[in-house]
């Protein structure tokens, strides 16, 4: 029987860092500076996850410095790389581009970050309606936005971050719509007041968005289109009136969803949604540590002090690891500030008309949804969560409309290919490659 | 060891039609540049990136003959034939 | 509770479990004319039901099963134009396997039992295996295909029989769990009570709680499903070995199944275990499940998969369902321990089963799956 065998190559790591955003890439540098064997997996074809996102296949400077702090101490990355599995306890199956890797571990740090909400509106499936993270990710992968006219909208301060830049790179844009309303900021205002640092960022963000009208008590309610996006039609709530913009781009993002499957699929406990993690990040499961937004979003600084920690702790350098303590209480009380300001008002509930879709994989209306009371009973009848997206648009999106609490979290927590899967150790038939040193 | 030249530019086809995007794009850029969509739905609606870091899906090219690749994280490879559902 | 609010409804019929089996019961009771309640503490389909693969199958592991099958088979092929699409009932047949010239044999045993039967099947040579399922490895020895089979989509058919009950009166309670049965009186955790005429216990994996002495034990399985490949595969497709797998009643084993969704996705199988009674995926199993699928389909390699889930089957001893009556309670029937076959034999089921409630001889012998056909010594676990 002649068939091709899946490569396997098997790879050992005192310390395996999942995510090489900037949470990974701190906790990987600082394991790796303690002396441990450290490898960092990410999806992405290049390190730096999505804030430290480099432009064409370059890699970000920030994500750049840690790196060569990682492959100094000797620990090397694997990107284009997704976990899917988890075959026994210490390893991890994750699949690239024609094999797979079995990698091995001693302590693990999950650092898988966040993607964000997408909540359900009609028009919302056009081509070109993006999330804010999404367009800016596409624009830094080569999309040509100069001249183009890109509404953004959304809520949190990523709009900004992402509307400067877009500008930067010689997009139109006609308004950034953020949903929360004038009283929560101005009420966030003056928690910034007390953080001279985000102030600063917070007046060169202005600088960059001068000109650009920022409107609160705004949101999206319509895109229009033929075979691709044209308008916006935003509903401005404090003049109750509806308004079409038109555009080429429509950049919306409702805030950040953490991605917690690889951490349920360990059996971390997780509640709310986030991640438990004790001061050192560590997990419910022993040797397995969290950090950055699967243990609540809260943004890069927070995701770096977070991601020393669980590197400091998993290389075994606690001590020093609590040096840090403070400034992470700091920086989550200023996340905390931020999701009370920027909270999602109850009008984003009622957006979706009966035919809206909201399971894009399955193409699932409104209406088929608002039928059943729960998940799990729509999925069965629906459909719904069951596309290769495995849940992750519709399920936090119909949390939002619904207030349906999740289904447990089964391999393969990616979709992945069938001889992938099969390629769980226990078996006589793969051919195992060993690599001990060097980049995959 | 001989020098690599790390091309500027990248030729691809898109649908049978050629396409040059800068060294380094993704082939959901390469898609979005011939003018096409990425797939079209279970119900026939067009659809394209969403969430641009690889989970929503919506972004599924055939890549080399390899159907259902999540566009938006494949690097465009100099010779690459890419078909949409177009 | 006042005593108003625990006022007890009377009822026919009261049927135990929303799955396939009751849905199919509650809808044939409705037929006879019964005012019929329909009681699970999960959602529609939420046991096995939703678990399975949806074949529908003609099986001939003894005279009494292939009786079942086929009669069941034939039911759902009348049905078949007034279910809707999202039950996607596709009649894409099934291809035993034969690897061999062994198991060749054994495909022209069943031609001839199927053909003395009235079941059309049609031996295929390795060629005609070959141009039906070009995906199958090559070098096979050929097969069996029976084209009346089918599959379908289970929790959308078991809503559609619900719905087509409670259209003729049925009232249908979910979320509300069964604490204890018997005597015509059916009492739910929330303390309230209906009174029955009849009460159906088809709560597959859990009939054996609600009617202590059954000896139901749970068979798990593993599923994996795949992206849509329309074309990938027409037919259903069993390996002759699946007979050894599904015949024996200890130890673990797979056997190669696979199945086309209408979507175009494929769903591969099949896996059995006793004695685990665990929801989490057997990576061994599992492991052994895709090896086998990879063996008799190698083009299987590529195709992304994108969930893997495991289900309870409630299996009997003597591997036949139990239909009818219950010794122990004259109120009380069974419509339960339908292994792998609650799907297929859901529909005969419930006809033979309402024919005993009314007093009426069914269209089958009835005999092979009365709940009293055990001894107490089998049936008492």
């Amino acid at each position: 029987m002649s068939r091709e065998q899946v490569i396997v190559v098997k790879s050992e790591f005192d310390v395996l860092v999942i995510g090489a955003g900037p949470a990974g890439l701190t906790a990987a540098a600082c394991a790796a500076e303690c002396g441990a064997m450290v490898g960092v997996v990410d999806d992405n074809p290049s390190p730096g996850g999505q804030i430290w996102r480099g432009e064409c296949g370059q890699i970000d400077s920030e994500a750049a410095r840690w790196l060569r702090r990682i492959h100094a101490a000797g620990g090397q990355e694997f990107c284009g790389t997704r976990v899917f599995h988890q075959p026994e306890p210490g390893t991890l199956l994750a699949e690239a581009e024609n094999h797979v890797f079995e990698f091995s571990y001693r302590k693990l740090i999950v650092a898988t970050g966040a993607r964000e909400l997408f909540l359900p509106f009609p028009g919302w499936t056009l081509p070109n309606v993006m999330g804010a993270g999404g367009l800016q990710a596409l624009v830094k992968s080569g999309l040509p936005i100069a001249g183009k006219r890109v509404l953004v909208t959304g809520s949190g301060p990523l709009l900004l971050a992402v509307a400067a830049y877009l500008r930067r790179h010689g997009a139109e844009i006609p308004m950034i719509c953020e949903q929360a309303s004038r009283s929560s900021l101005a009420r966030f205002g003056l928690v910034l007041l007390r953080k001279p640092g985000k102030m600063r960022q917070g007046f060169s963000l202005r600088k960059q968005l001068s000109r650009i009208p920022f409107v609160p008590d705004c949101w999206p309610v319509e895109a229009r289109g033929d075979t691709r996006l044209e308008e916006v039609v935003i509903s401005q709530c404090s003049n109750k009136q509806r308004k079409a913009i038109s555009c080429d781009y429509l950049a919306c993002g409702f805030h950040l969803v953490p991605n917690t499957e690889l951490a349920e699929l360990l059996g971390c406990q997780v509640r709310g949604s986030l991640v438990q993690v004790d001061d050192l990040q560590q997990t419910s499961v022993p040797g397995v540590f969290c950090a950055g937004e699967p243990t609540g979003v809260g943004g890069l600084e927070l995701a770096l002090v977070e991601g020393q920690i669980a590197g400091l702790a998993a290389g075994g350098r606690s001590e020093s690891a609590k040096r840090l303590f403070g400034e992470r209480d700091k920086l989550r009380s200023f996340a905390r500030a931020l999701d009370r300001a920027f909270a999602l008002r109850p009008e984003l509930r009622k957006l979706a008309r009966p035919e809206t879709i909201v399971c894009r994989c399955e193409d699932v209306a409104y209406a088929s949804l608002a039928q059943h009371d729960s998940w799990r009973a729509s999925k069965l009848q629906t459909r719904c969560g069951m596309g290769p997206c495995q849940g992750r648009v519709c399920g936090p999106a119909t949390r939002f409309l619904f207030n349906w609490s999740p289904d447990s979290v089964r391999p393969p927590i990616f979709p992945s290919r069938f001889d992938s899967l099969s390629a769980m150790p226990g078996t006589a038939e793969t051919e195992p490659a060993q690599i001990t040193g060097g980049h995959a | 060891m001989t020098e690599q030249v790390i091309p500027d530019q990248v030729d691809l086809k898109v649908n049978g039609r050629s396409v040059s995007v800068p060294s380094g794009a993704t082939v959901a850029v390469a898609i979005a540049l011939a003018g096409a969509a990425c797939r079209k739905s279970v119900g026939g609606e067009w659809r394209g990136p969403l969430c641009g870091m690889g989970i929503c899906f919506e972004c599924r090219a055939a890549i080399d003959g390899r159907p259902y690749c999540r566009s938006c994280q494949v690097l465009c490879r100099s010779g690459m034939e890419v078909m949409t559902d177009e | 509770m006042s005593a108003a609010t625990r006022a007890t409804a009377s009822y026919d019929g009261v049927v135990i479990g929303a799955g396939i089996v009751g849905a199919a019961c509650a809808d044939e009771c409705v037929r006879h004319g019964m005012r019929v309640a329909v009681v699970d503490g999960d959602v529609i389909s939420g046991g096995t039901t939703a678990a399975g693969m949806g074949h529908i199958v003609v099986m001939d592991d003894s005279e009494a099963q292939f009786t079942l099958t086929r009669y069941s088979q034939q039911l759902w092929q009348e049905l078949r134009p007034e279910l809707s699409a999202d039950v996607e009932y596709e009649q894409c047949g099934t291809i035993w396997v034969a690897t061999d010239e062994v198991e060749m044999a054994e495909v022209r045993r069943k031609e001839d039992y199927y053909g003395r039967r009235g079941v059309p099947v049609e031996v295929l040579g390795q060629d005609a295996l070959e141009s039906a399922e070009p995906n199958l490895r090559k070098g096979l020895a050929g097969g069996l295909l029976v084209p009346e089979d089918g599959v379908l989509y289970p929790p959308c058919a078991a809503r559609f029989l619900l719905e087509r009950a409670q259209a003729g009166g049925a009232t249908i309670q979910l979320g509300c769990a069964v604490s204890r049965i018997g005597n015509g009186r059916v009492r739910l955790e929330d303390g309230r009570e209906l009174l029955a005429g009849a009460i159906i216990n088809a709560a597959g994996n859990g009939a054996a709680s609600l009617t202590p002495g059954l000896a139901i034990k749970k068979r798990k399985g593993h599923l994996v499903i795949t992206d849509r490949y329309p074309g990938f595969v027409k037919h259903q497709l069993v390996e002759l070995g699946y007979l050894k797998s599904a015949h024996s009643t200890t130890g673990d084993s797979v056997a190669f199944n696979v199945q086309p969704r209408k979507t175009g996705q494929i769903l591969v199988g099949s896996s059995r275990q006793y004695d685990v009674h665990d929801k989490q995926v057997d990576n061994p199993i599992l492991l052994r499940m895709l090896k086998r699928a990879q063996e008799y389909m190698p083009n299987l390699a590529q195709v992304s998969t994108i969930r893997v889930w495991t289900g309870f089957r409630a299996a009997t001893p003597d591997k036949l369902p139990l239909i009818g009556p219950w010794p122990g309670d004259a109120t009380v029937f069974l419509a339960t321990g339908h292994e792998g076959l609650g799907i297929t034999t859901s529909l005969a089921t419930a006809r033979i089963l309402v024919d005993q409630i009314a007093g009426k001889p069914a269209a089958i012998p009835v005999e092979p799956y009365l709940p009293a056909r055990m001894s107490s010594e089998h049936i008492c676990a």
